[in-house]
């Protein structure tokens, strides 16, 4: 019976962000949020080795106020619960901060078998809290992870790496991260999204899980300062024609006239 | 506290690129650069010293040949401790990236990851851009405390001309802890240089192409156009069908011509080819994507407009 936690973040959903068009900003406010996409891989994975024996899947997030609707998604694929940390005094904390207030509600919430995130958060792209929670922890990291399966008692991954595959293993407890290509997560059935609104959620503040929100966040250590899109200054000519034909042949001038052919 | 700057990759390359602008931060310091090696039987801990490398700090251990996070951090500890470094600086690969990281948590410190620029502010703090939100956005983020460690992609610094340096070796003694990720095999991987980074044309492939043979309309189309064939993620990690694929996780490629085909433009792919003069897209989906940032936009089937336009190219030819 393996007890598995899993990290997920809620970010907003990047296909809907638009970006102010005078300051170059993203807007973020007010955009629907949902689990970064490889840490809902993450939770797949868990899933799976959840059925592929016996266990209990539990998720786990740092969040804000709309993480506990983003984590219905969690619990709708097949996470048993739900638990979130959710403290305004901790907004825009960093890695380390983050890392740090993981550690103490893994530690809450008591012995488990294996911690599974996914390799990077898509909207800080930071790549780091799966590593930092397993040197807080003591334990083992096996990152870059595309396929697995347990043991008795020990972990066998492949490591996606940019030279080898790199075939593991490890004693359980252990942090892994998953990569993008461990699997394609499932979309839940309607049944299971009603059932996901009964399951336990919790949501805990940073004294919750023992730790003081001021010294958590005079501890972060990096701060953004700004974030603009960079400028896309493109044509965007969308070639119209009645036959297909004659789109491409207008399409055959444009490459012309734009000197590709030119050597 | 020192004034230093320690630099760290596995990846030779990428740590000369970082030598040079280790050298740079650590001349507006004030401060001296060094370098950590780690492996097992290094010869030529001497020749960093002409990028401008006052101390070269050797960890050489047969526990060390390859790569692993944990030894690594041992040695890396090691170093900080012989070098006493302001500043921090890891080639980011994959390896490079959970070493930082696992470090940084060690050094109960921040980390800036894949830092495409940096500098050191007027406080003596580390300021980076870097890609944010799968890579739409450049975030300028600092780090408040010290040391500051930032993580540098491959290609984000010029690789300096190697000088007239002299410096020292250092040997540090670590004590490698028993492993306990233990690897039992190791798949080498095909993955050649596609030569797309300063290619001036290129055609790329998504999951539009239905079959692995089907890539063969593009290609011939590359022969007309001179251009190089590149993909998506999926079409190399997914299926395999090539060893390489461009976006925020692969190649990012900069070509006067750029045409996407069967790509349905997703900001990890745009984000490496948004330096393209111009980009052209195929698409059978008038909403994909990739229409919005395109110059030239067809819809349409690409197994329908692949051969004509290769026919109608030819005849421009003559
Ligand atoms: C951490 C992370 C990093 C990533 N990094 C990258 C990266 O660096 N590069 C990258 O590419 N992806 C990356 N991805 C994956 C990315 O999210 C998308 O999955 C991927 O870009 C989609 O590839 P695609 O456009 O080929 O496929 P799809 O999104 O499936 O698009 C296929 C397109 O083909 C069109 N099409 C289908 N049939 C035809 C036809 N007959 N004729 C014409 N058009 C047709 C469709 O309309 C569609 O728009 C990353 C993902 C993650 C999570």
């Amino acid at each position: 019976m393996a007890r598995i936690i899993v990290l997920l973040k809620d970010i907003v959903d990047l296909t809907e962000m638009k970006v102010d068009p005078e300051t170059r900003q993203p807007k973020t406010e007010g955009v629907k949020r949902k689990i970064s996409e490889v840490d809902k891989r993450a939770l797949e994975t868990a899933i799976k080795l959840k059925e592929s024996g016996e266990g209990e899947v539990i998720a786990l997030s740092m969040g804000g106020s709309g993480t506990r609707t983003a984590l219905l998604a969690a619990l709708a694929m097949g996470a048993d619960a739900a638990y979130i940390i959710n403290d305004e005094a901790l907004a825009g904390v960093d890695a380390l901060a983050t890392s740090k207030v993981l550690k103490a509600a893994v530690e809450k919430l008591g012995d488990y078998d294996l911690i599974i995130g996914g390799e990077m958060a898509l909207d800080s792209l930071s790549a780091q809290v799966c590593p930092r929670l397993a040197e807080l922890l003591g334990l083992p990291q096996v990152t870059y992870v595309k396929e697995i399966e347990l043991g008795e008692g020990t972990l066998r991954a492949v490591r996606d790496l940019e030279d080898v595959d790199e075939v593991v293993e490890v004693d359980l407890p252990a942090v892994v991260a998953v990569v993008r290509e461990v699997n394609e997560p499932r979309i839940p059935s309607l049944m299971n999204i009603m059932k996901a609104k009964r399951k336990p959620t919790e949501e805990w503040d940073a004294e919750a899980v023992g730790l003081s929100a001021e010294e958590v966040k005079a501890s972060s250590s990096v701060e953004v300062l700004k974030v603009e899109a960079p400028k896309v200054d493109r044509k965007r000519i969308v070639i119209k024609a009645d036959t297909i034909e004659d789109a491409v042949l207008q399409l055959a001038e444009a490459i012309v006239s734009e000197g590709v052919l030119e050597r | 506290m020192a004034q230093n700057v320690l630099a760290f990759s596995e990846d030779r390359g990428l740590l000369i690129q970082l030598l040079g602008k280790g050298k740079e931060l650590a001349d507006s310091l004030g401060g001296e650069l060094n370098v950590l090696l780690v492996g097992s039987n290094i010869s030529d801990s001497g020749e960093l010293a002409q990028y401008g490398s006052k101390k070269t700090l050797v960890a050489d251990d047969p526990g060390f040949e390859h790569f692993s996070v944990e030894a690594y951090k041992e040695a890396f500890l090691k170093a900080v401790e012989a070098s006493d470094p302001r500043i921090i600086l890891i080639g980011a690969t994959k390896r490079g990236k959970e070493l930082a990281a696992r470090v940084a948590a060690a050094l109960d410190t921040g980390c800036m990851t894949e830092c495409l620029s940096l500098e050191v502010d007027e406080e003596g703090n580390l300021v980076g851009e870097r890609l944010t939100y799968a890579g739409s956005t450049i975030a300028t983020e600092v780090s408040r405390r010290a040391p500051h460690i930032a993580t540098i992609p491959s290609r984000a610094f010029e690789t300096p001309e190697p000088g007239e340096g002299v410096g020292e070796i250092v040997t540090l003694d670590v004590s490698i802890p028993e492993p306990r990720v233990k690897v039992v095999e190791r798949r080498d991987k095909v993955k050649g240089d596609m030569g797309l980074e300063g290619a001036p044309i290129i055609v790329s492939a998504g999951r539009g192409f239905k079959a692995k043979e089907d890539l063969k309309l593009l290609e011939e189309l590359a022969g007309v156009l001179e251009a190089k064939v590149g993909c998506s993620r999926p079409i190399s990690a997914d299926l395999g069908w090539m060893e390489d694929w461009i976006g925020i996780s692969g190649r990012k490629v900069s070509p006067k011509f750029y045409l996407a085909c069967g790509i349905s433009g997703t900001i990890q792919h745009v984000a490496g080819i948004r330096d393209s003069q111009i980009i052209v897209s195929i698409n059978e989906d008038a909403n994909a994507n990739i229409h919005e940032i395109s110059d030239y936009s067809l819809v349409g089937d690409l197994y329908t407009v692949l051969p004509a336009l290769i026919k109608a190219l030819k005849e421009k030819i003559g």
